[in-house]
């Protein structure tokens, strides 16, 4: 195994790979650190990786289990679970055309089991977690989160607790219960979530809550999506990335993967700039980008990106230190541009994409308009959930009209006007 | 004003593995600076050499995070809660 210890982040205090996710000393985040040095060859490795499963899996020299994957020999955890990641990069032409460039990749991970990339993140906590001799699943969420842990429990016969907000869009609460999870609405946003899991963690430290005592492995699910990305380029990193940040996790991760990659040889280059993306109603990153500030004050969210709604971003220093550090930025979109961000990609990619893919697709369109992105970088658009766990957003997007079964009925209809009404040219 | 500190597994070693302590204060860094008094290895653990509070703490009076309320100097009542938190869970 190529995981050694955990890290802190902030006091660099290392800890043994258990259920820790805090430092004792200094409260900092603890993070999974690896010694590459036995990878042996980089051609080699390469084509260890390409023989690999098509799942994420394939990176397992990169996640932090102490075995096989799951599935595949390791006696710990026998069942595979859900198969999750190695989802499409789409050349998506005419969204670049829109935007005046030509080089635009979305990266769709609304094809995931459960329809986001909260997948990933899952697949490796409830796979540590069982390493660790958990047997009760836990988190936190947003929506896709929950959905992904309702799901994965279902997957390896582990029963499991799913916190939301009691707020949440309906079909994510149905697409979560339906796995048969003990899906608790809590009365408070997500951050009153949040908190509350975050004491339940205390007291039920048998329970593995994947994104608070498990946090630093499934965070490493998310370096995934690098992995993936470079390996769909041909083993080359994209100028840029443009991804949304809820607690910033995923937006860090995605840079540590090429990090990684960059450090062992397996990529060379730069590391991409990198965008981030929140809605206007709960930007306390954006915000603190914007002020010149290191850390984020909280904020209560009040957006239709409820899935992005997080008022006190974990990894939001981190994220602002990234996104410094590439040349990067991190901008905030209203709710109307959420809206036009959703249709403007399904109308050019046919890909649906949730709130938090109307985000990003806005703010990719905002640096476009703002002249930041040279026509010519390539650009990896990162789309992290499914347009169905959201379908309120696009109500009332387009025109509807009845017919009779008639050819008269169609006609009059059509010489109303016309039929099919194409938002871009 | 007597004050209950709800304190996080993380830093019970600190507090001879006491998860609730009644302490006396009228603003929260009143509440920490009593807490501090009885437990003294958690003033450098949860605070800087400023003062304040290392950036990845979170507390709470009752459900709220004082910095939506008056910070450190936020009054807290009689029979108040206060929590201490990590502030790294979530995502």
């Amino acid at each position: 195994m190529a995981a050694e210890k955990l890290k802190c982040k902030e006091c660099g205090s290392e800890y043994p790979l258990e259920a820790l996710y805090v430092c004792e000393r200094c409260f900092g985040p603890l993070e999974v650190a690896y010694n590459h040095s036995r990878l042996g060859e980089r051609s080699a490795l390469r084509r260890r990786i390409q023989a690999g499963r098509e799942d994420i899996w394939r990176y397992a020299d990169f996640l932090p289990l102490a075995g096989p994957p799951p599935g595949s020999g390791n006696r710990a955890i026998p069942l595979a679970g859900l198969p999750v990641g190695w989802t499409p990069l789409v050349r998506a032409d005419r969204l670049g055309q829109a935007l005046g460039l030509r080089n635009v990749y979305v990266k769709n991970d609304a094809a995931n089991p459960t329809h986001s990339f909260k997948d990933r993140v899952v697949a490796v906590a409830s796979a540590r977690a069982r390493e660790l001799g958990f047997a009760t699943l836990a988190c936190a969420s947003t929506g896709n989160l929950g959905n992904a842990v309702a799901a994965q429990a279902a997957a390896i016969g582990l029963p499991s607790y799913v916190f939301v907000p009691a707020d949440l869009e309906e079909q994510k609460i149905l697409a979560t219960g339906v796995y048969g999870t003990n899906l608790v609405e809590v009365r408070g946003n997500y951050d009153d979530v949040n908190r509350l899991c975050t004491e339940l963690s205390s007291e039920h430290d048998d329970w593995a809550f994947v994104n608070i005592n498990m946090r630093p492995y499934y965070a490493e699910g998310s370096k995934t999506l690098a992995f993936e990305i470079a390996e769909q380029l041909d083993w080359e990193l994209p100028d840029r990335i443009v991804a949304p940040i809820a607690s910033g996790s995923l937006f860090t991760k995605i840079a540590r993967g090429f990090e990684e990659w960059l450090d062992i040889g397996l990529l060379e280059g730069r590391l991409p700039v990198m965008n981030g993306a929140q809605a206007t109603g709960c930007s306390p990153v954006a915000t603190a980008f914007e002020a010149g500030a290191d850390f984020c004050q909280p904020v209560k969210p009040n957006t239709i990106a409820k899935s992005l709604a997080i008022g006190n971003p974990a990894d939001g220093p981190y994220a602002l230190d990234l996104a410094r550090r590439t040349d990067g930025a991190i901008d905030a979109v209203s709710d109307d541009e959420i809206r036009d961000g959703i249709v403007l990609l399904a109308q050019t990619t046919g890909i649906f994409t949730e709130t938090a893919g109307g985000v990003t697709t806005a703010v990719l369109k905002k640096l476009a308009e703002r002249g930041d992105i040279d026509p010519d970088e390539r650009v990896v658009l990162v789309i992290t959930g499914d347009g169905l766990k959201t379908l309120d957003a696009v109500r009332g997007s387009f025109a509807q009209r009845q017919i009779d079964p008639t050819l008269d009925s169609f006609e009059a209809a059509a010489a109303h006007e016309p039929l099919i009404v194409q938002a871009l040219a | 004003m007597t004050v209950a500190v709800k304190i996080p597994v993380t830093l019970r070693s600190a507090t001879e593995g006491e998860s609730r302590v009644l302490v006396e204060g009228a603003t929260v860094a009143e509440v920490l600076d009593a807490l501090f008094e009885r437990f003294g290895e958690l003033r450098d653990r949860i605070s800087d050499e400023g003062g304040s509070l290392r950036r990845f703490v979170n507390v709470f009076v009752g459900a709220e995070d004082i910095r939506f309320l008056e910070g450190l100097e936020t009054p807290v009542a009689d029979g108040s809660e206060l929590t201490i938190l990590p502030a790294v869970a979530g995502g």
